[in-house]
């Protein structure tokens, strides 16, 4: 079994800096991570490779910083990971992304599974997962909190819903994108941070794709951004104590003082 | 000192797994008991936490010794009682066989080691023989195709939960230093028993015993080295384990400091958070600098060591920094209850445990009286 991990370097905070003129995110200082739902993307991809047997290949589109990411999912055990990157492709949305990094699966090929995760904690789009299986044609499930059963043709999968869960099963190859519920990341070994570091990351930029470059990055990209910023932060919240009557009664004196109950006449 | 990406990466695997796993839980239960849970120490194993730098030939990890300080450090940063399992299996246990060793007693006991299937124990201090090492009375006698090992070790780490031990004995007491003899020995064997574990001040959550041994049978394949070699291989054993110990220094200095600036920032006495007072802001950077100073002389005696520095000068870089460091950061532990006030001196504050974990720095893997007396026979050899 071949599979296909998309993974993203994303900056681990939850206060996203956003350039105010390019309305894109500001990567710079910020300590960067793989994205959460991803690790749960690759653990699902390692854990079929111990069943099954297989190979487990990771592809990134980012700046060279992002081979990082990529030596922790090969200390993690993937066998093989390829960075995108080139001057070209910054700035790109999620379409323009979704066409690159699909360039880049169709030169690893012949895959039988290409895992995404759900989202990524910097956009919270969801889109680059389903777009790339828009873009290969394959068929996609999306929001995956468990897999039930592989079978030669085709897989079974849980979808998870807001109030359940949908069973599909879906023909391989196919296109996954993971959710947290769907496992728990493995550790990394001491073993895979040696073997990570001792081997070149794979860096294909647009010619290796045969991509022209006015198809990349930010100037093909179709969204325009209007205006981005960062939300003004939450006041403090604060905490009422005592019995649940006093609690109620401080309640009511606190939102009494900001009028903010009207008294019945 | 600026690290390699690699470094980096081994630091953050290390603190992912305190942070996931050594829950305030599990260390409440663990320093209460007196010992871990074994499906932790196997958990840890498995990433390769117990063969840092052995050869990956022999079921280790391949990496190197600035690889085992960063990862002791980081795991002594959670828990120093957890974190002595790296430098007891990395060192310890692993270096008498890689020192002295054969290729059949590598190849048997390195891969059990390095995966945790095999926990082990340092026999070397005996109730009359502690900084003293060649005073011990151990006995080792030949018949036939074994070694019959009958005395008794004292104070020895992680005995009651160890499967093989490392053991000292004479082998030939008219001979002093060069009558002492390696061995590896199962502790299942007949004749081993454990003294009660013992009632500690620090390191609470990794058990210690004596090692009570009446006539052990042990095959002449478990002696390591040649015979009257022991003393030698106990000393370079030693010399990495030092590092260790400075190492779990480290950890649990950064923990006093990361808790005392967190406390500093939080407290406030006279309208003032106390951290913007003199008496406390000054003792923070006090701190930080030997804990910083400690770092860099536990680093570099890593480094010297992954260069491939051997002998004397490494004595010296070992018994430096972990003399350094174990008196530094009981310094530094010191300061972190007294920011702290009456909260650190009680069970539900952090530094509480830090500076109790703390006292033992500068007493095993030699007391800072012995580094002195390395260090000085190096310098005066110059």
């Amino acid at each position: 079994m071949k599979i296909i991990v998309c993974a993203k370097q994303v900056p681990d905070t939850n206060e996203v800096k956003i350039d105010p003129v390019k309305g894109t995110l500001i990567r710079e200082g910020v300590p960067s991570i793989l994205n959460p739902d991803d690790a749960n993307a690759l653990e699902a991809a390692l854990s079929l490779k111990d069943t099954y047997g297989g190979e487990v290949h990771v592809i990134s589109m980012g700046p060279g910083q992002a081979k990082y990411m990529l030596r922790e999912c090969l200390a993690m055990g993937a066998d093989d990971a390829v960075l995108l990157s080139s001057r070209v492709f910054g700035g790109a949305d999620t379409y323009v992304t979704a066409n690159t990094v699909a360039e880049g699966i169709k030169k690893i090929g012949g895959f039988d599974i290409i895992f995404a995760g759900r989202q990524a904690i910097d956009g919270d789009t969801a889109q680059v997962g389903p777009q790339i299986a828009g873009r290969l044609g394959l068929p996609v499930v999306t929001y995956v909190q468990a897999i039930r059963e592989v079978k030669e043709k085709s897989v079974i999968v849980e979808r998870q819903m807001e109030d359940g869960y949908e069973v599909i099963e879906i023909p391989l190859p196919c296109v996954l994108t993971a959710v947290k519920e769907l496992n728990s990341p493995r550790y990394m070994t001491l073993m895979g941070i040696e073997d990570a570091y001792a081997r070149e990351i794979t860096v294909w930029d647009e010619k290796d794709l045969n991509i022209e470059p006015e198809k990349c990055g930010l100037k093909a990209s179709p969204t325009k951004v209007w205006k981005s910023f960062t939300p003004p932060p939450k006041g403090k919240g604060q905490m009422l104590g005592g019995s649940a009557g006093d609690a109620a009664a401080a309640l009511i004196d606190a939102l009494n003082h900001k009028n903010m109950l009207k008294k019945e006449g | 000192m600026i690290f390699q990406e690699k470094h980096e990466l081994i630091r953050k695997l290390a603190k992912g797994f305190a942070d996931r796993e050594l829950t305030s839980e599990v260390l409440d239960e663990a320093e209460e008991r007196g010992y871990f849970d074994r499906a932790l120490l196997d958990k840890m194993g498995k990433i390769g936490f117990f063969g840092i730098k052995t050869p990956k030939e022999l079921g280790g990890q391949g990496s190197d010794c600035l690889a085992y300080v960063i990862a002791t450090e980081e795991m002594c940063r959670a828990s120093a009682a957890f974190g002595l399992y790296i430098s007891t299996q990395n060192s310890l246990v692993s270096m008498p066989i890689m020192i002295s060793g054969s290729r059949e007693q590598k190849e048997k006991y390195m891969p059990p080691i390095s995966s945790g299937e095999y926990i082990g124990a340092f026999g070397l201090t005996e109730p009359g023989a502690g900084s003293d090492a060649g005073g011990m009375t151990t006995r080792a006698v030949l018949d036939g195709d074994y070694y019959i090992l009958s005395g008794r070790k004292t104070f020895i780490t992680g005995a009651p939960t160890a499967d093989i031990a490392i053991i000292y004995a004479k082998t030939d007491p008219d001979k002093g230093l060069r009558g002492i003899s390696t061995f590896v020995m199962d502790m299942r064997a007949p004749g081993v028993s454990l003294g009660k574990p013992e009632n500690k001040l620090g390191i609470r959550g990794c058990p210690t015993s004596d090692i009570i041994m009446e006539n052990v049978r042990v095959h002449k394949s478990g002696l390591l080295g040649d015979l009257g070699r022991g003393f030698a291989n106990a000393m370079g054993t030693l010399d990495i384990g030092r590092i260790g110990i400075a190492a779990q220094a480290i950890g649990i200095g950064q923990a006093c400091l990361d808790e005392s600036v967190k406390y500093a920032n939080e407290r406030k006495q006279f309208g003032k958070r106390i951290g913007e007072f003199q008496g406390v802001s000054f003792k923070l950077a006090d701190m930080y600098a030997k804990l910083q100073a400690a770092k860099e002389l536990t680093y570099q005696a890593a480094l010297l060591v992954d260069a491939g520095v051997t002998g004397g000068q490494i004595s010296l870089a070992a018994s430096t920094c972990k003399l350094y460091s174990a008196e530094a950061v009981n310094q530094i532990a010191y300061d972190a209850i007294q920011i702290h006030g009456g909260y650190g001196f009680m069970k539900d504050y952090r530094v509480e445990r830090l500076y109790r974990d703390a006292r033992i720095l500068p007493i095993y893997e030699g007391t800072s009286e012995v580094q002195k007396m390395v260090m000085a026979a190096q310098l005066l050899k110059r």
